[in-house]
């Protein structure tokens, strides 16, 4: 057995081995009601700059969560010692942390297996590409510099591969187990005054396509050479999918049932009436094609699709079990839906849930290419990605940050130059507000959100403020 | 722990390793919180493990493990072994790492109450308090209190016979409040955003920070915040006060001078700099009043980028990085200082814990207050007219570290001289050099602050990192303010 695989079954727990040790930890401490999360696996990554490998690491491990609950108190307590030395200890500090506090009213019981719904199994494993070597990722590497060097370009990336299983099991039933491998390449081309830029993300390795993904990358770094500076102002804009996943990332979490709640959230006082264009439908669906992740939540409850946004209006909001009880003797009660949805938070929390399965919906037929969106514009910008992205205003969820590695001017239907990287400050909601035309949703990944199905956009009036030296 | 770097570089030099580096890493840590009133986090967890790093044919390598028998240490270096060859297969150059004396030390960071043994009921009574401060101003509509300790022991072994034990007792604590009403949310955080102020202390710290005392003040300016007018669009003179000034060093300073990223190692994800060789020793970075060094050294203070050795074994030194305005140093490490030619390394590779290979690194990069004696009123009321901006809200730059925008939570009007009005949503902009060329006063010690940026992310797989940041109150002249909001 090759090293790789015999490291990969001493961290990947299976199923039957995640209840063996839960039961470890339930006669730990029989008397207590007790919610055991376990996570672990490997992964590798080879990094790259200049043309050659700078940096290759691989990881493994396993950890055990224990959360133990008396009444209206709570703690956590995490080991990665998994002796039983380590496990009596995780839970005796679990313990120990909750006693002490004062009780909470409103805390709920643990999760029922009878109410924690019926959770899709999601096939999400590929073995060959969990047990990818060092030499194969060095091979794709190799493809990729390849194109660099033909081009006389100056290349730096990052290939990486692995597996992750997830677990959680509790006191009242609750048996939940997920695995799943990925693949993830990108890739940057520099030129002397220029680069460009690409990333991908899949469950199979076998699915990326490095030596495309340079060619494309090289040829955004090509056409961007010697940048001309355009001037601040207001443009219409296609964002490739990588850029727009990273802009929407920062509006999920106002799709909180908590964040309403605790008025943190920039739909608080917008609700009810149409806040997007019409041409905007987004949904959250763990089960999605291009989707990633277990369809259970943070307490074992299966996740439910959610139409967060139907033709511009939003429609359903992520609720963990908490929240749904707080929102059913609330002001909201009545006008959202008030049951969990399966996309809480481990608990105790901060932010309550989170929709992070975000699919983007465009109409067969009425999805354009990026060709056909420089095609319709008169003048514009098309950008590749974005960087540095931070929330500016909370409330009117204005962001700033930087375009990077493929900037271009569009003029009259065609790309006519590279232009220097632009700052922008724009808010997410006018941006949804502004969408001219969608592009056909795949799964994109960007560097400063998570990565989800999302399409590339065009739309009018994005407002940029300044101009770096680049 | 001996022994289990011993298995690691013994197995790793019988696979074939020219050197080797082995970090076994005991960590702890406990965080608490209040949202509300209710608790909102009481966790506690534990982890320990070993990464080793290994040179083989001149490429690297790096695994790690939490399996630390003898079995899974040394296929572990083999892994790291494995690795390090196939690097070698893609490489122009061999890695040369420059000569380090082997030192065998101990040091632990200076604690006066290990805060593993205040009673948690303690913690949360106070984090309770302080909720109810910030509650009780009309208007709050959300407030938050944490606490957090860590407590971080590191073996560090390598093959050239460096054997050194460190240990860190961090600690960090704040508070915020946020109001919601028609349009604006608003927050005020102390004694910073983010989660507070954060150090290399023990609970000594959390009781220096006196936040029930603070908590009702900021409560009520958060809610001012919501009537105040809009900060001004145009250039103005600008005053910063030490936690915000403390940022704007970490982004357009303590980020471009990392040698990784200048020699273009970063350029995928982190980014490059504006800073190439050639600027080094010539360029005017800021006026005659910017002085800044990286000063890892325990006499610096307890900052979250102090240490006695970094994690390649170099001892801390104290880097100038800015001297009377001209640039005069990176931070590096024993490979990237041989890349450009130096003699040893300035003591900058860390590693996020025992699963992540250590990368180029601040330590405790700080802007030295200023020799003539300044206080804070004396600059305010030396300033004329101008505007005053407190804690960050929001930041971004570039990726070559040249364009920034800084929002804060709250400014003041300064008009002949004193502190005026509240204003809401300030926000500043500029290009780093023009920035620090406008420097113009920056008060004295009595007004310097050690600030800790517990969560700076840089690297891939991106490890989180805590670094220092002193500063003190500092006036620039005529920098864009309000552009955030511009049409």
């Amino acid at each position: 057995m090759a090293s790789e695989e015999r490291s990969m079954n001493a961290n990947m727990l299976s199923q039957e081995r995640c209840a063996e040790i839960f039961d470890r930890v339930r006669r730990a401490a029989p008397d207590l009601d007790l919610e055991v999360t376990l996570a672990g696996g490997h992964s590798a990554l080879t990094r790259w700059a200049n043309n050659g490998i700078t940096q290759n690491v691989r990881e493994e491990g396993c950890e055990v969560s224990v959360r133990a609950q008396m009444g209206g108190r709570t703690a956590r307590a995490t080991t990665n010692l998994l002796d039983d030395d380590g496990l009596r200890d995780v839970v005796r500090r679990a313990e120990a942390l909750a006693r002490v506090q004062e009780e909470d009213e409103d805390l709920l019981p643990m999760l029922a297996a009878a109410e924690a719904g019926e959770s899709a199994v999601l096939e999400r494993f590929d073995d060959a590409t969990a047990v990818l070597g060092a030499g194969e990722r060095a091979s794709q590497v190799d493809a990729m510099v390849q194109v660099a060097r033909r081009e006389g370009l100056n290349s730096a990336g990052a290939y990486s591969n692995g597996a992750q299983f997830e677990a959680i099991f509790n006191s009242r039933g609750v048996a939940r187990w997920h695995q799943e491998s990925f693949a993830e390449a990108s890739v940057t081309m520099q030129g002397d005054d220029s680069s460009g830029w690409q990333k991908r993300n899949y469950t199979r390795a076998a699915e990326v396509d490095a030596r495309a993904m340079a060619e494309i990358a090289a040829e955004k770094a090509r056409r961007s050479a010697r940048p001309i500076e355009v001037p601040p102002g207001k443009y219409t804009v296609i964002l490739e999918p990588s850029a727009v996943a990273d802009l929407l990332g920062f509006l999920a979490a106002d799709f909180s049932g908590l964040a309403l709640l605790e008025q943190r959230s920039c739909l608080h006082g917008r609700l009810g009436a149409r806040l997007f264009g019409e041409n905007i439908t987004i949904v959250d669906d763990c089960a999605a094609a291009g989707q990633t992740g277990a369809a259970f939540d943070g307490e074992g409850q299966a996740r439910q699709p959610l139409t967060l946004v139907e033709r511009g209006t939003v429609k359903d909001v992520a609720m963990a079990r908490a929240t749904a009880a707080r929102m059913a003797k609330s002001e909201w009660a009545g006008k959202l839906k008030t049951q969990p949805t399966g996309h809480g938070l481990s608990l105790p929390n901060e932010s309550g849930e989170a929709a992070v399965n975000i699919v983007f919906q465009v109409a067969e037929g009425a999805a354009k290419s990026v060709e056909e969106m420089v095609a319709a514009t008169g003048r514009g910008l098309l950008v590749t990605r974005l960087w540095y992205i931070r929330e500016v205003d909370a409330y009117e969820k204005m962001l700033t940050g930087m375009t990077r590695d493929g900037t271009f001017l569009v003029e009259n239907g065609r790309v006519t130059a590279g232009v220097r990287n632009l700052r922008f400050n724009q808010s997410v909601l006018k941006l949804l507000q502004s969408v001219l035309d969608l592009g056909r949703p795949g799964r994109a990944c960007g560097e400063e959100s998570f990565n989800m199905v999302a399409p590339a956009m065009r739309a009018e009036g994005f407002q940029f403020t300044e101009v770096t030296r680049f | 722990m001996k022994q289990v770097a011993e298995w690691a570089l013994e197995a790793a030099v019988a696979a074939g390793a020219s050197h080797g580096e082995a970090r076994v890493v005991h960590e702890r840590q406990r965080g608490l919180g209040t949202r509300n009133g209710r608790v909102s986090s009481a966790a506690d967890s534990e982890s320990l493990g070993v990464g080793i790093r290994v040179l083989c044919r001149g490429g690297w390598g790096f695994a790690a493990t939490q399996r630390l028998s003898r079995e899974g240490v040394e296929e572990c270096a083999r892994l790291a072994v494995e690795i390090a060859r196939a690097s070698a297969r893609v490489q122009p150059h061999p890695v040369e790492l420059l000569p380090e004396p082997p030192v065998v030390a101990e040091w632990s960071s200076p604690c006066q109450i290990d805060p593993f043994t205040v009673p948690v009921e303690e913690c949360l009574d106070l984090l309770r308090r302080v909720d109810l401060e910030l509650r009780a101003v009309a208007g709050v509509t959300l407030s938050e209190t944490s606490m957090s300790f860590r407590r971080y022991e590191q073996w560090f072994y390598n093959t050239e016979g460096a054997a050194i034990r460190q240990t860190f007792i961090t600690t960090g604590a704040g508070c915020a409040a946020h109001a919601f009403e028609g349009d604006s949310i608003q927050t005020r955080s102390y004694p910073n955003s983010f989660g507070g102020q954060y150090q290399n202390k023990g609970y000594e710290l959390v009781r220096e920070l006196h936040l029930v005392e603070n908590a009702n003040r900021v409560a009520r300016e958060c809610v001012a915040l919501l009537k105040a007018p809009q900060c001004p669009e145009g250039r103005r003179d600008l005053v910063l006060d030490s936690s915000q000034l403390g940022l704007q060093i970490h982004e357009s300073i303590g980020h471009p001078i990392e040698l990784d990223r200048v020699l273009g190692y970063e350029a995928n994800f982190a980014g490059t700099s504006f800073l190439t060789l050639d600027k080094l020793h010539t360029l005017r970075y800021g006026s005659d009043l910017v002085n800044v060094v990286a000063d890892a050294r325990p006499g610096h203070g307890p900052g979250l980028g102090t240490y006695a050795f970094d994690d390649e074994g170099v001892a801390a030194q104290c880097v100038p990085i800015i001297t009377r305005g001209i640039f005069e140093g990176y931070l590096s490490s024993r490979d990237t200082a041989a890349v450009i030619g130096r003699e040893r390394s300035g003591g900058h590779l860390r590693a996020e814990g025992w699963a992540r290979v250590p990368i180029v690194r601040m330590s405790n990069v700080s802007l030295l207050p200023g020799e003539d004696e300044l206080s804070f009123e004396d600059l305010i009321s030396s300033t004329g007219d101008g505007i005053y901006m407190e804690t960050n809200r929001s930041w971004s730059i570039d990726d070559k570290r040249y364009n920034f925008q800084f929002g804060c939570e709250a400014a003041w009007e300064i008009k002949g001289g004193k502190l005026g009005r509240l204003l809401r949503n300030p926000s500043y902009s500029g290009i780093t050099t023009e920035f620090w060329n406008a420097m113009d006063a920056v008060c004295d010690r009595r007004e310097w602050t050690l600030w800790g940026t517990p969560n700076c992310g840089k690297g891939q797989p991106e490890q989180g990192m805590g670094t220092g940041h002193g500063a003190a109150p500092a006036r620039f002249r005529q920098i864009k303010i309000g552009g955030a909001y511009g049409e």
